[in-house]
């Protein structure tokens, strides 16, 4: 008797709460376009904002509505990814440019010798804020990884025993984080192409040859060598500071070679 | 006894500096005069290299309302113009000066008593502004602005800070207890050039010399009289001071004028004693030098632009074990990376601390045991602000009112996690700033 | 010379730290485990060892295996939690339940939030009420020949053991409806039997006392939790004197609600926590099912933390006169 009671007050409630349920869900339903959903599952869901937007589902809303692909382009996912993205919505995929993240220095600790200890909180900002760095040079990697938290992807790692950010060039979408996470502005997006790697300058300091000189190994101390190698007119010194024009560069590799100061990087092997 | 009433600490004094009469340090051959020496926009060089140059000669003027004059403290000429690093390893402009080994200093013909008499309070200001007076206890704001009072405000009183509630300072003190009649004579100036009609001197209850020596000296100005203090950091914040003397409370985000005063540091107040009697622009300060391995520790009255090296070659030699030298008293002032770098009007003292005391003890986490919130004297929540900057939330410190922080380190000082409040909540000031 | 290091101001840090909060909490604490090894015997002091000595292990644990981190033992937190649970437990509870106690209370109640300063609710209360919910008759099962031994070797609660006897002596006469069976209990854990801690109110309040003269804690929590609890007591017609002594509530004011982790961060906000503390103690006491509300009004508080920081914030020096000029 009591049992068969129980049972029936509780079956009451429970369709009671289902109706009540169902009545809620039907005022406060909120239509979604179901493409929004399907791209979503397409994009990396890192919220890189990368895109311009200011997350992916922002991405995937704007995708959905779009009348055009025209600089809707999620640097995390690869022109497959793009490509199907396009159709969910029916247009034609934007074909962009895929850009990774350079890093403008190369000072690793043996090439600046560090004059002070710095004690904190190990992020750049803070200790850019403070003053000049552990080392001489003012315009160079503080070392403490900004950049690397600051990546969504994990394409950022600090080389242990050299301090510096070293780019993951297969994960890097682009995205630009680091760009923003650095307080020196060392971090900059360059175009890459499979079949050539970026050439670069990899020093950011900017003081007069002398200074530069004695304030890291392998600062750019401003020479000109480089572009007078170089073929194309690529490098650009502007304030004793040279910085190679990636749209001129054919990466021929003459400026790595004819650098005194060992300071022009490259992605990968120069082959011509 | 008064004090002000929110927050504060109690910090070890180690003032060991505290019986030094003032020395007169030596004058260096040559002498690296910054152009950045206040808050604001650095002075615009007026001098050329090869040029001579007399002692008190303006050598760069000020390059905007919110600037000061920079002015030659010998006699000499001027080698180059060449950017010096700052004690932060900053590159900035200065003035390399050879001094005249013979002649080094001259003084100017003192104005008579009745030239002072008759100088307008306007007159004032100006020779405050062209002497390149700036605020000495340490934040080197334009003097000449401070006393600018904005139309539709009046001062009524005059707070002269003698409190130096920093620890190991003492130049203060050793000022209070030599030139007090010069202190008290330029209160009266400064009254007069802001037309307020009380001037009260601070000073905190560790400085019992001070205190007598000073009330002697106010005693035949009826306007005039010393408060004691107790012994609370940081009670030399402007706002603070205001505070505990008046009572009254600064509106967040607004000046001190605000209440009716105007607030000068002891210092200040003998310089613009120096620059109105004597015709002297600021070119020299009290620094107090000190630290456990220094052997002749001490307070120096030193020349502008005397590098930081010679100042503490003079108070015996750099100790083996240094770990750190701090510009300013251990709470506030800043850590020096190089010692190239030269003395500038802001430089309070040179604190030495030894290796085993320069580095900071593992950050453990927060355990909330509201220490930080209970010393913050602008009733803030340091651990809240930090956790916010942690994750970048800078929009949300500034709507729990970092703006109003004073960076007087209370938190850091305090906390038993050794985390670092105050970088954190310095990183989110400076954020908030750019965005502006 | 050595490089100069370089850090932002402050350059000099006070001589409080966390271990020093942490053992002068341990050094508090051992007048009210004196009392206890005395009343209760070698039961109490394998209880004791048990309860500590799991927490450590399993901090111990949980910080190797599962967290990867440093170990962090030394700060002694863990060892207030493993004493403190201790405190709240009969001596004689079976062995196996007290271990399972401070596994529960380490584990889950610290560091599956994380582990020191993320936890919500005060550890060891989570360990005694996990114990107090699975296994109630243990949990109220006293030694049955203490109360002597009590009364003749501790003069002050004596005192106190008098002023309840007189007190419960009255309500009984008035033949009050209110002070049935559980405050007749009540009474007789707190007096002459109960859990470890419980028994030693004159050493908890020198314990107290100490921790106030070194400024481990401030007098907000404990004075606000005794005051209301004394208070409310009063108001519903209890002994406000019986009320404070017997049971937990002078351990839980003094050692539990002020731990700093998951108590409020103003002054103002502690007042209120400690208030309610005490009057949801008193309610449990008279109204609820249980006889004892300390650990439960704690908790409930505990998790009522957030909303009190959230509401009760220091006043920033100057806004009321911005808005004033605004």
């Amino acid at each position: 008797m009591i049992i068969g009671f129980s049972i029936f007050i509780l079956g009451v409630i429970g369709i009671v709460a289902a109706i009540l349920l169902f009545i809620a869900a039907k005022k406060f339903h909120v239509f979604e376009d179901p493409k929004i959903g399907e791209i979503e599952e397409i994009l990396p869901g890192a919220n890189c904002g990368g895109c311009g937007f200011s997350g992916c589902h922002a991405f995937a809303m704007e995708c959905a509505g779009a009348k055009s692909m025209e600089g809707l382009v999620c640097t995390g996912v690869d022109a497959e990814g793009m490509r199907k993205i396009a159709d969910i919505v029916g247009l034609a995929p934007a074909v962009a440019q895929r850009k990774v993240a350079i890093i403008k220095c190369s000072a690793s600790c043996e090439n600046r010798d560090p004059r002070n200890r710095y004690d904190g909180v190990r992020s750049c900002a803070v200790e850019a804020s403070l003053y000049q760095g552990e080392s001489d040079c003012i315009y160079g990697c503080l070392g403490c990884g900004d950049c690397v938290n600051a990546c969504p992807f994990g394409a950022m790692q600090l080389i242990p025993g050299e301090e510096l950010p070293h780019v993951d060039l297969e994960k890097c979408t682009g995205c630009g984080k680091c760009v923003e996470a650095c307080p020196r502005n060392l971090c900059e997006l360059a175009p890459i192409n499979p079949d050539r790697p970026i050439v670069w300058v990899a020093c950011a300091n900017r003081d007069r040859g002398p200074i530069a000189m004695k304030e890291c190994g392998v600062a750019c101390i401003g020479c000109t060598k480089c572009r007078k190698v170089c073929p194309n007119e690529a490098p650009d010194i502007v304030s004793f500071l040279a910085h190679i024009d990636q749209d001129k560069c054919s990466s021929c590799g003459e400026c790595i070679k004819a650098c005194p100061r060992h300071s022009i990087k490259s992605t990968g092997d120069i082959s011509d | 006894m008064k004090t002000f009433k929110k927050g504060g600490i109690h910090p070890p004094e180690n003032k060991s500096t505290r019986d030094c009469p003032i020395v007169d340090m030596p004058i260096p051959g040559e002498l690296r005069i910054m152009l950045s020496q206040c808050i604001g926009v650095p002075a615009k060089s007026i001098v050329k290299p090869g040029d001579k140059i007399e002692c008190g000669q303006k050598i760069a003027e000020a390059a905007a309302f919110v600037s000061a004059p920079v002015h030659s403290p010998v006699n000499g000429s001027v080698k180059k113009i060449e950017p010096t690093r700052t004690p932060q390893g900053i590159w900035q402009e200065s003035i390399v000066i050879t001094t005249d080994s013979e002649n080094p200093v001259t003084n100017p013909l003192p104005r008579t008593t009745d030239e002072i008499e008759t100088l307008s309070p306007d007159d004032i200001i100006n020779i405050v502004g062209d002497c390149g007076i700036v605020g000495l206890g340490g934040a080197t704001f334009p003097t000449k602005v401070k006393l600018s009072i904005p139309k539709g405000k009046s001062a009524e009183y005059v707070l002269i800070n003698g409190a130096e509630c920093e620890p190991c300072l003492t130049c203060d003190d050793a000022l209070m207890r030599q030139d007090a009649e010069k202190i008290v004579k330029g209160t009266l100036l400064i009254m007069k050039a802001t037309g307020a009609k009380y001037g009260i001197i601070g000073i905190e209850e560790n400085k019992p010399d001070a205190i007598k020596i000073m009330s002697s000296a106010t005693d035949p100005y009826p306007g005039l009289k010393v408060v004691t203090l107790k012994k609370k950091y940081p009670q030399g914040g402007e706002k603070q001071l205001i505070y505990a003397i008046t009572g009254r409370v600064v509106p967040a985000g607004a000046l001190p004028i605000e209440t009716k005063c105007i607030v000068d540091n002891v210092a200040t107040a003998y310089a613009i004693y120096d620059a109105v009697y004597n015709r002297r622009p600021l070119t020299d300060r009290i620094v107090t030098v000190t630290g456990k391995g220094l052997s002749n520790p001490g307070n120096f009255r030193i020349k502008n632009g005397t590098s930081l090296d010679d100042i503490i070659k003079f108070a015996g030699g750099l100790p083996e074990d240094t770990g750190k030298i701090i510009a300013g008293g251990p709470m506030m002032g800043r850590a020096i990376s190089s010692l190239e770098a030269s003395a500038t009007k802001g430089l309070s003292g040179l604190v030495i601390l030894p290796e085993s005391e320069s580095l900071r003890k593992p950050t453990q986490p927060c355990i909330r045991c509201a220490r930080c919130v209970s010393v913050c004297p602008m009733g803030l929540e340091p651990y809240l602000l930090m956790l916010q900057a942690d994750v970048k939330k800078w929009d949300d410190m500034a709507a729990n009112g970092v703006m109003n922080c004073l960076e007087c380190g209370c938190c850091a000082y305090t906390c038993p996690s050794h985390r670092p409040l105050l970088d954190m909540i310095k990183l989110g000031k400076q954020e908030l700033r750019k965005k502006k | 010379m050595n490089k100069l290091t370089i850090s932002l101001s402050p350059h000099i840090h006070s001589t409080a730290s966390i271990n020093r909060c942490m053992w002068n909490v341990v050094i508090a604490m051992i007048p009210a485990l004196g009392i206890a090894l005395w009343t209760f015997g070698l039961p109490a002091l394998w209880v004791v060892l048990l309860s500590v000595g799991t927490a450590l292990l399993t901090e111990w644990a949980i910080e190797r295996f599962l967290f990867h981190r440093q170990c962090t033992l030394s700060n002694g937190s863990a060892l207030i939690t493993g004493l403190l649970l201790a405190f709240n437990l009969p001596s004689i509870l079976p062995w196996w339940m007290v271990i399972i106690g401070a596994i529960v209370a380490i584990g889950i109640g610290k560091m599956s939030f994380g582990g020191l300063g993320c936890n919500i609710w005060n550890p060891a209360l989570v360990g005694r009420v996990f114990l107090l919910l699975s296994f109630p008759a243990a949990m109220t099962t006293w030694p049955s020949d203490v109360d002597s031994a009590f009364n003749a070797t501790t003069g002050a609660s004596q005192q106190v053991d008098a002023n309840s006897g007189a007190t419960l002596l009255s309500h009984l006469n008035s033949g009050s409806s209110s002070f049935s069976d559980y405050n007749f209990l009540d009474m007789a854990i707190g007096q002459m039997n109960g859990s470890l801690g419980e028994v030693g109110g004159i050493a908890i309040l020198i314990g107290l006392i100490y921790l106030l003269v070194t400024k481990t804690i401030t007098w907000h929590i404990p004075v606000s939790v005794i005051a209301s609890a004394a208070f409310f007591s009063w108001a519903f017609g209890g002994n406000p004197l019986l009320d404070i002594f017997a049971g937990g509530l002078l351990l839980g004011a003094v050692f539990m609600a002020t731990d700093y982790v998951t108590s409020p961060m103003t002054h103002k906000g502690q007042l209120i926590f400690g208030a309610m503390i005490g009057f949801i103690t008193i309610i449990i006491r008279r109204y609820g099912a249980y006889p004892e509300g300390v650990s439960f009004a704690i908790l409930l508080m505990n998790s009522f933390v957030p909303l009190i920081n959230r509401y009760c914030r220091p006043s920033i020096f100057g806004e009321k006169e911005r808005r004033k000029l605004a």
